[in-house]
């Protein structure tokens, strides 16, 4: 829902990162999203290509990597990664134990840009 | 044929919040004012539930609110007509508040004054969980008429939660909600959550929420 100011950001730091560089166009901008979002690619991308418009970064493909949802047990300290729909009841491969921390999976990174 | 170049970035787009959300904290350390993030959905009974802690606080802690309301003044005016400091936000859309927003809302209060802020955050179990506010600790309200399957369906909420308030708990008999089920999912997401069974309307388990919220409030000061 706030899928708006997030793809402000994006631009904002592309635009930032362009200058400079002696820049005529970005082409691609790669992100490292973490499964944990809700953020849909397809509306990132629908936003962004309105926000865009007039900028180094019209028509600028959004290339989404997405960052797996990594636990760690609480019993054994082992870490390990799980699909969203496993973290209703995560399970320590290691030892069986239910009781699992979040390590990662809610990044939102820009990785990169590709520019002309 | 121009050529493509790659530039390594490699920015967190959550950075900025990061940094303003640590910087407020520092401000609070400074002012010994406790900042607490409280969310929930619509209806699920912030405002209630504020009030009752409020009153149950009252003589022992001096607690201000931020009112955090997309456009309307609704909730801030009930909470100032009970004699509270109140300052209300009108997020104008948003979907959640940030640490900037926070820091303008503190602004408008007298923390010398104060010993605890609670923030009433936009109702919204997806949004605000993304979104670290400054507070010092994060609380949610899951209501018993919203359904035991909730932790199901917004876990990162429950992840960033450091206690949970299950009101309107004195509609449990009335209802199919399984406070079992709830527990083991919610626990199952977040080990280190506290939970508290909790009726605004009628007081129950009020006091023992309360006795949390001032025991975290006397150590954050006490430093």
């Amino acid at each position: 829902m706030h899928e708006l100011q997030v793809t402000e950001r994006i631009l904002d730091i592309a635009l930032k990162h362009a200058a400079g560089h002696n820049v005529t166009k970005i082409v691609r901008i790669g992100l490292k999203i973490g499964e944990l979002s809700d953020l849909e690619d397809e509306w990132i991308q629908r936003y962004f290509d309105y926000l865009s418009a007039g900028t180094l970064a019209e028509k600028a493909e959004l290339a989404i990597e997405r960052a797996p949802i990594v636990l760690g047990c609480q019993a054994c300290n082992n870490s390990f990664e799980i699909r969203r729909e496993q973290l209703r009841s995560p399970e320590c491969p290691e030892c069986g134990e239910t009781q699992c921390r979040l390590i990662s999976g809610r990044e939102y990174l820009v990785k990169n840009i590709e520019v002309m | 044929m121009e050529e493509v170049r790659l530039i390594e970035v490699k920015q967190d787009i959550h950075a900025d919040n990061e940094r303003a959300a640590n910087e407020l904290r520092e401000r609070l350390v400074a002012k010994k004012t406790f900042l607490l993030n409280l969310m929930s959905s619509p209806g699920a009974g912030k405002t209630s539930t504020i009030l009752k802690t409020i009153d149950a606080l009252r003589g022992e802690l001096d607690i201000g609110v931020i009112e955090a309301d997309i456009d309307s003044m609704v909730d801030a005016e009930k909470v100032a007509a009970e004699g509270v400091s109140a300052v209300q936000l009108r997020t104008g859309g948003f979907c959640h508040l940030d640490a900037a927003m926070v820091a303008k809302g503190l602004d408008g209060l007298d923390l010398d004054a104060l010993d605890v802020v609670i923030i009433e955050n936009v109702g919204n179990l997806v949004c605000p969980a993304e979104f670290d506010t400054g507070a010092v600790r994060n609380a949610m309200i899951l209501s018993v008429p919203e359904g035991d399957d909730k932790p199901l369906k917004y876990p990162l909420m429950f992840t960033v939660c450091d206690v949970l308030l299950v009101n309107k708990i004195d509609y449990l008999e009335l209802s199919d909600f399984d406070i079992e089920a709830m527990r083991e999912r919610v626990l199952r997401l977040n080990p280190k959550i506290r939970i508290f069974e909790i009726s605004a309307k009628t007081g129950q388990g009020v006091d023992e929420w309360s006795a949390w919220l001032s025991g975290e409030a006397r150590g954050f000061v006490a430093g």
